[in-house]
């Protein structure tokens, strides 16, 4: 891989992140919450999503294939850091750390996850229903992976909104960067609700 | 009062590395107080009796320092954990045991001293520089806003220390980041009127390997910059410039340069 492609790259991962995977999170998360309104809502809800005509190209080139590149180009790109919260304990250093930690374990969670409700169902050992999720998150260890999973997601991508600002220049002075700061902290709060009172719906 | 201050000592350690390949290792030192001593002038009281707590006798610890007033960059180094000038630290102002580290970001040549060579790359490569040379008198160039000189002075006080980089998450040996110095730079000289005829230059060699994209927005230089440079502007400002580039390079354009 050629350095002098970095650029170009890294410009496509910061992109990438935030359309369409960005995208997908929060349409997937708002789907879950039918979950909440019941077992025949939440069954509507995945029949419709699985129905959709062209689902498997549809995955592919919206989920599969941008989710891969900014998975493991990210992987890259959060172990060349040499991180220094010792030294320098502000609020961005942290954020940058935690965006590489919330990076690496989605990693393994979107895998098992995919494993868990996409690869088993392919092969034909599972239904995607309600009953489904209610038997994977019985188990409290699995709740709680879910719970941190999700959490993560929130985080990485609210974060990464606020990354996505400033690598495109879109906020340039430090009074832009702070607004943006508080907005993406309003998104991470607000996918978070979505996102865990979906989950606790199912147990 | 006199014989009070000269019981008054003063503990400094010292993280040296005899040569560029050796281990390196702690030494203990204690120096003699004198009111507004500075890190280079207690180094100095070492270097006249360089033996160490053990009462062993040592080599005198190397460091670099040139203008002693926080403008040349030279004497930089880790101390106690932050990496500053040591020409300003005070030793009034400092806990103790003072440590002191090189800064381990560049190739240590000896004890505190290091090699900054790379940031002078870096400053060749980007073209830090207003290209005036020519065969013939260019005459004078275009004036320069009062306002965006202020804001562009400010970006001209870099003395390529080196702090921001020790400072970054992403300079280090396993990457090839140049740093928020160079970058900045870039910004002050396509601010330029004359020097913005060659940004596109500019612009596109920060866009290669160990460029702009490489930065992480951990944000610390901007923290750590001991002459209040705005760099995270600066990088966000260029990330805007670079983004305007990048299509212009691709959907072709007649205005690279204005």
């Amino acid at each position: 891989m050629s350095k002098d492609r970095e650029f170009y790259l890294r410009r496509l991962h910061s992109l990438l992140g935030i359309i369409p995977v960005g995208l997908f999170l929060t349409q997937h998360l708002i789907i879950n919450h039918f979950a909440t309104k019941g077992a025949e809502a939440f069954n509507g809800a995945t029949h419709f999503m699985e129905s959709l005509p062209f689902l498997i190209f549809l995955e592919i080139f919206v989920i599969y294939l941008p989710l891969m590149f900014h998975a493991f180009y990210g992987i890259y790109i959060a172990f060349t850091a040499k991180n220094n919260p010792k030294n320098f304990g502000t609020l961005r250093n942290y954020l940058f750390i935690l965006q590489r930690f919330t990076g690496i374990f989605l990693v393994v969670f979107i895998a098992w996850h995919v494993f868990e409700t996409r690869f088993q169902v392919a092969i034909g050992a599972k239904e995607v229903n309600f009953n489904m999720m209610v038997d994977i998150l019985s188990n409290p260890w699995m709740l709680g992976f879910y719970i941190v999973g999700v959490i993560s997601a929130t985080f990485h991508l609210a974060n990464g909104i606020w990354s996505f600002l400033v690598s495109w220049g879109i906020t340039q002075s430090p009074k832009s960067q702070q607004v943006a700061t508080y907005v993406t902290l309003a998104i991470f709060l607000a996918l978070s609700v979505v996102g865990v009172q979906a989950l606790l719906a199912f147990v | 009062m006199v014989t009070a201050t000269e019981t008054k000592k003063v503990q400094i350690e010292v993280f040296r590395q005899d040569t560029p390949e050796s281990t390196p290792y702690w030494e203990k030192f204690e120096v003699n107080y004198r009111p507004n001593m500075n890190v280079i002038s207690a180094l100095m009281e070492i270097r006249q009796n360089p033996v160490n707590t053990d009462g062993k006798a040592t080599t005198p610890v190397a460091w670099d320092m040139s203008c002693l007033e926080e403008v040349c960059g030279a004497c930089s180094m880790v101390i106690n954990g932050k990496p500053r000038q040591s020409c300003s630290a005070l030793i009034d102002q400092l806990t103790q045991p003072i440590q002191l580290a090189p800064m381990k970001t560049f190739p240590v040549v000896r004890d505190l001293q290091v090699d900054r060579t790379r940031m002078f790359d870096s400053l060749k490569k980007v073209k830090a520089w207003v290209p005036i040379d020519g065969s013939y008198d260019l005459g004078e160039g275009p004036r320069m806003p009062e306002r965006k000189r202020q804001w562009a002075y400010e970006l001209s006080k870099c003395m390529t220390c080196g702090v921001c980089l020790e400072a970054c998450p992403n300079v280090n040996s396993g990457a090839s980041f140049m740093g928020p110095a160079p970058l900045s730079q870039v910004r002050l000289f396509n601010a330029h009127p004359t020097g913005s005829m060659n940004k596109d230059e500019r612009l596109n060699a920060i866009m290669g390997d160990g460029g702009l994209a490489n930065c992480g927005n951990a944000q610390n230089c901007v923290v750590a910059c001991p002459k209040g440079i705005p760099l995270t502007t600066s990088i966000a400002a260029l990330n805007r410039d670079t983004t305007v580039q990048m299509f212009k390079n691709f959907f072709g354009s007649d205005h690279m340069v204005d």
